[in-house]
Parts: structure tokens; C-alpha cells; sequence
């Protein structure tokens, strides 16, 4: 079923792909096939993968309970934020954060998980940005 | 001769103190690398990339370092599969089912020096088989025109999956991802933006180091998330002894068909596209078993049951790299991570590479054959430092692992954007895992998708539009044979080949070699 799932997805993006390339604004340069022919080209591969997927679905892989999928989606939220955050807030503070979050999410104990997000976050800030010179976000810290 | 002179040229090279310095860290971080579970050549190599690159290290350096960290992780994957039963990386699955028993009667010591011994020849044979058949290669593709090379990017594709793949449509679909991810932003050819949506972000197109990261590593990440608790972390408290270290000659000897074997066939499912290293110790392992296992003795802990797919996965290693540098077409997922990281420096592989960068190419041949000599030397005497490296629990690992990714993937842009697109890979990585759709097709598709429809267009535009000229050439049309004899094969031949599934969090669909 999550096969068949899927393949419909994958149909529905097939069709929304190959309609998006033909709306692709022709330019006065040219070309015999122009930019519009391989991607619909691709479009057309990904509906026939997909529609073999709908009528030939594989057995059904194992999903976990829906509270791991919330872990995993949660997991995504932590890090978007972090994204949106570490460049104004700083490294070492967001990185801490999110490696303990992630610690103890994956089984530390919650003061063992801080720890290991501290160490994580001063062990890449002084081996990435001190030692090797990568540039880091930078807070109102400086750091 | 062109050979053997390019080789003393690569030495002079490679024997720089940087690069030596290089090779070295390359080998030591790739043993620690594949030894960790969770962390395999591929999605290892890739949250490399970013810091080799910020790092503005220039091309033969960075490709030095990055393919010791890949010989490196191929050696490493066997030190969790004998000890733990956990294979360190994909490849090394098969390792488990002679080695772990070795180490259960007190020999893991032996199985461990067996198996670096057996790894070393294998990588050694190989890299000398790259010395050789790359060359010849490069002749044969500088025939190639745009219609071939469309055609050879076809193969590629279709091939992907390996004889073993299970499921065709699903390799397919992740071509077609990576394809259509490829097609975002501003065309190349006529300079109008293409599935930008407007957004300036798009317009130049999705960074491929971006979506590596995000599907290789972050995913690894969200599925350990998912599996937590379910099997590391309890047997990884007991470890049998090692033992001693050293194999006796008898057994050496007693193996050395085993090794000779499983080094010939690793090497051509390595040159093969789309077999990579995963396929070249499966099928070392299941030749080796008919061919030798009178006694049944195999899985029962036989010495050459650890020694054939040892040399079989970094014999594929190796022969790997042949399509990689000499077509440009990697044959596996971690030569299409060195490949994106070639494209980073603005060097595209191929046959130009050799004549017009001898010095990229052939520092990293004698590159590698130092590093196989480090290699060697780290993993049999000193192996018992790696065997420390496995108390790290993944509980502390993986998050390491992800804040590495954002460090490196920052630091190549400074983008909020980038980040964000990273973490939604990951979880697109995740889901196809989940569904056992292949991850190395996207990757490769997202890679090479501009180059291949260039060579559509450009075989078009020499030929007026006529779409005859695709197949006009015998080239041509032997590789679109091969492509579809290749594609068409796995539906039928596959159920032969199945690989055996074990139930854990890496062999899920996990870290293509």
C-alpha cells in the first residue's frame, strides 16, 4: 500500500513537472530542442516508474509507530530552526542545543546529553574554526 | 609505458610532505570512518567534502585526501563486523557471517589481520588495475561524441541498480528525481530560469554537495532516530578478546585462493557501472562459498569466508575509481561523491582529465598506493586503537555527525537557504530509504543531469534536430544495447543474486559504498 501511495504521489509530481516545463519561457537563443524537451522527458520517466509502483507495489516496508514518526519529524523541526537561528544567535549556543536535543532523543540521559552537546559544540569550534580556520556562524557573542 | 611514466610523475607528486600528511589522515579518519556503524564510505566521504573544500584546498590534495578517507573506510568496515556483528558499512556485511564467528571461538584478532592482510592485496592488485585499464579506457572514450556520451550517461543509469537491485521501476524513479532536481535554475544552454518558481534562491540551481549531505548523512540520522534502542547499544557491551594478532602462515596460505578470487571478481563488479563494493564482497563471498566450501564449513567462522569478501570490497574500491576518472561516470555512491567534489573544483573528469590535469590524476594513483602501505600498517598492528574508536555509542555519534554536516555545509555558503533545503533532503533521503528506493540514483542523477542533457543538445543541434543520430553511430548503439540489456536483466536475473537482508538500522537500503 505505502508503494501505491507513493506511486500516486509520483504521478501527481510527474504531471505537475511536465506541466511546469512546458511553461518555461522560450528564449531568442535557440536551440533544436530548446530547454523545454528533457524535462519532459524526465517527467515522462518519472510517471512510468511511478505507475509501475501503483500496479506492481513491493511487500510493505516496516513503518514505525506513529511516535517515532513524530521523533523523526520533530528531529527536522530542531534542526529548520537551528538553520533559521544559528546565524543570529550564535554556534556555540544553537549547536549545543541541538546536539543535546538530538543526544537525548536518541537515548542519553538528559544531563549526560547536555554535556555531550557542549563538548560537540566546543570540539567543532575549536577543531573547524580555530584549528582549520572554517568560518562559523558568529552571534552577538562573537561566537 | 604511458602508464608506468604517469605513475613516476604521480609519485613525485604524492611524495610532497603535505600530501603524505594528507594520505595519512585520509587513511586514519576513513578506518575510524567505516569501523563506526552509522557511518560508511559514502555518507563519511560526504560530510568530508564541505570541509575539504572550505578548507580551499586545491584539487590533487583534496582528492587525495578524500579517496585515502575511501580506501581507508573499506578497510575499517570489517572491525565492527567481526567484532560487533554489526556491519560497519554496507560492504561489510558479508564480513559478519564468517568473521563474527571467528571472533565468538577467540580468533578475532586472526580474523582481523586476515582481513587487512586480505583487503591490502585486494586494493593493491586493483589500484595497479587502474594504473592500466584507465588509459585504455580514456582512448576509447575520446571516440566518444555527444550522441555517445548521452548514451553512456543512459547506461549509467540503467545499470544503476546492479544485477541485484529488486526492484527496477523504484531505481527509475530515483533517476528521475535526481534528473529533475538537476533541471532547477538558470538553463545553461539559453539562460531562461527553469522550476525556479521565481525564487532568486533557485535561479542557481540546487547545490549538489547540499543534497549529498542531506540524503547521505542527515538521513543516516533520522534513521537511527527512528530505530533507537533496537539493537547497538546492548551488544556493544561485550567484546571477546581479541587474541593474538598475527595469522599464521598455514592460514595465509590455506587463503590465498580465496583472496586471489575474490580480488579478480571485485575488481570487474567495481568497474561495472552501478555495482560498486556492496556487490563486489556479496558476490567474492558466494563465488568463494561454491568453489571452496566442500566441508560446509562456511559461516561457521572459515578463515576464507573473511578473507574473499575482504579483498573483494576494496578490490571494487578501487576498480571503482576506473570509470570514475577516465569517463566521468562514477560506478558506485561514493566515486559519485568524489565526482561531485571534482565538479566543486571545476575539474570534470573524463578523458580531458588525463591530458590536460596528468598531474590530479596520477598524484592520486600514487597516492593511493601509499596509502594502501599506511593502510596496511594502521590496521594490523595497531588495530586495537580502531577497536577503542567502537565504544563511541551512537547516541553521541549521530549528533556529532549532524552538526558536522551544517559546520561544513555553512561554511561553503554562509545560507540560511542551503541548511534548510539540506535538512529536507534528509528527510527525503529518509522516506526513500524506508520505501528501499535507491539512493545513489538521485545522487548521480542530480550530479550529471546538466551534462547529459548538454550532450542532448548538443548532439541535436549537430545533427538539425533529427533524433536518428542518438543511434547512428555502432558506438552509440552497442551502449544503448548494453543499456537496456542491463536494465531489463536484474527483473529477471535478480531473484538469483538476492542479497541477504539483515535486520538493522545500516542495512536498510543503507550507505551505498
Amino acid at each position: 500500500m505505502s508503494d501505491r501511495i507513493f506511486g500516486g504521489l509520483g504521478v501527481l509530481l510527474a504531471a505537475f513537472y511536465i506541466w511546469q516545463a512546458t511553461l518555461i519561457k522560450e528564449s531568442f537563443i535557440q536551440d533544436p530542442i530548446g530547454p523545454k524537451t528533457f524535462p519532459i522527458i524526465i517527467g515522462l520517466v518519472l510517471g512510468a516508474a511511478s505507475l509501475v509502483m501503483i500496479f506492481q507495489p513491493d511487500d510493505e516496508p516496516f513503518w514505525p509507530s506513529a511516535g517515532r514518526l513524530v521523533e523523526v519529524l520533530m528531529a527536522a523541526v530542531v534542526m529548520l530552526a537551528y538553520s533559521a537561528l544559528v546565524s543570529s544567535v550564535g554556534f556555540i549556543v544553537t549547536t549545543t542545543v541541538v546536539a543535546a536535543y538530538l543526544a537525548w532523543r536518541l537515548g542519553a540521559h538528559p544531563l549526560k546529553a547536555v554535556m555531550a552537546g557542549l563538548l560537540i559544540a566546543v570540539g567543532i569550534y575549536i577543531i573547524f574554526h580555530l584549528v582549520l580556520g572554517l568560518s562559523i556562524a558568529r552571534g552577538p557573542f562573537g561566537f | 609505458m604511458d602508464s608506468l611514466a604517469g605513475l613516476a610523475h604521480g609519485f613525485a607528486v604524492a611524495l610532497s610532505f603535505e600530501n603524505l600528511l594528507l594520505a595519512f589522515l585520509g587513511c586514519f579518519l576513513g578506518t575510524i570512518i567505516g569501523a563506526l556503524p552509522g557511518l560508511g564510505p559514502s555518507n563519511g566521504v560526504a560530510i568530508l567534502i564541505p570541509l575539504a573544500f572550505t578548507l580551499g584546498l586545491p584539487a590533487t590534495p583534496a582528492l587525495i585526501l578524500l579517496t585515502s578517507v575511501y580506501y581507508g573506510a573499506m578497510y575499517g568496515g570489517r572491525i565492527s563486523s567481526i567484532l560487533l556483528n554489526i556491519p560497519g558499512d554496507e560492504p561489510a556485511v558479508m564480513t559478519t557471517l564468517d568473521g563474527y564467528p571467528m571472533a565468538q571461538q577467540g580468533r578475532a584478532g586472526e580474523a582481523l589481520a586476515l582481513s587487512g592482510y586480505a583487503s591490502f592485496v585486494g586494493s593493491f592488485f586493483a589500484t595497479w588495475g587502474l594504473v592500466f585499464l584507465a588509459p585504455l579506457l580514456v582512448k576509447l572514450a575520446l571516440l566518444f561524441g555527444p550522441a555517445e556520451y548521452f548514451a553512456l550517461y543512459a547506461l549509467a543509469f540503467a545499470t544503476l541498480g546492479g544485477i541485484a537491485s529488486r526492484n527496477q521501476a523504484k531505481a527509475a524513479l530515483a533517476a528521475a528525481l535526481g534528473l529533475g532536481i538537476a533541471m532547477i535554475g538558470v538553463d545553461g544552454q539559453t539562460g531562461v530560469p527553469r522550476f525556479s518558481f521565481g525564487q532568486v534562491h533557485l535561479y542557481d540551481g540546487i547545490n549538489f554537495l547540499v543534497a549529498i549531505v542531506g540524503l547521505f548523512a542527515l538521513s543516516e540520522v533520522f534513521v537511527f532516530l527512528e530505530n533507537r534502542g533496537t539493537s547497538e547499544e546492548e551488544e556493544a557491551g561485550e567484546r571477546p578478546p581479541l587474541g593474538r594478532l598475527t595469522p599464521p602462515w598455514s592460514m595465509l596460505k590455506r587463503t590465498s585462493g580465496a583472496v586471489g578470487r575474490g580480488t579478480i571478481i571485485g575488481f570487474i563488479s567495481g568497474v561495472l557501472p552501478g555495482a560498486g563494493a556492496s556487490l563486489g564482497s556479496f558476490l567474492s563471498y558466494s563465488i568463494e562459498k561454491r568453489v571452496s566450501d566442500g566441508k560446509k564449513t562456511f559461516g561457521t567462522g572459515d578463515p576464507r569466508g573473511v578473507a574473499a569478501p575482504e579483498a573483494g570490497n576494496n578490490a571494487a574500491a578501487g576498480g571503482a575509481l576506473v570509470p570514475m576518472l577516465a569517463l566521468g561516470v562514477p560506478g558506485s555512491g561514493t566515486t559519485a561523491v568524489l565526482l561531485a567534489m571534482l565538479l566543486a573544483l571545476n575539474i570534470t573528469p573524463g578523458p580531458l582529465l588525463f591530458q590536460s590535469n596528468p598531474d590530479v590524476v596520477w598524484g592520486l594513483v600514487a597516492a593511493l598506493f601509499i596509502a594502501n602501505f599506511m593502510l596496511l600498517a594502521l590496521n594490523i598492528p595497531l588495530v586495537g586503537m580502531f577497536v577503542r574508536v567502537l565504544l563511541v555509542p551512537t547516541k553521541y555519534l549521530m549528533p556529532a555527525v549532524a552538526m558536522i554536516s551544517f559546520v561544513g555545509i555553512y561554511g561553503i555558503s554562509g545560507s540560511t537557504f542551503d541548511m534548510v533545503v539540506m535538512v529536507l533532503f534528509g528527510l527525503l533521503g529518509w522516506l526513500l530509504r524506508k520505501l528501499d528506493v535507491p539512493l545513489v540514483p538521485v545522487i548521480m542523477g542530480v550530479l550529471l543531469g546538466n551534462q547529459m542533457e548538454a550532450n542532448l543538445r548538443r548532439a541535436m543541434t549537430i545533427s538539425n534536430g533529427d533524433w536518428t543520430t542518438l543511434v547512428s553511430s555502432p558506438l552509440s548503439i552497442a551502449l544503448w544495447t548494453l543499456a537496456i540489456v542491463g536494465f531489463i536483466a536484474p527483473i529477471f536475473v535478480g531473484r538469483f543474486f538476492r542479497r541477504p537482508a539483515a535486520n538493522t538500522p545500516e542495512a536498510e537500503g543503507a550507505d551505498p559504498d
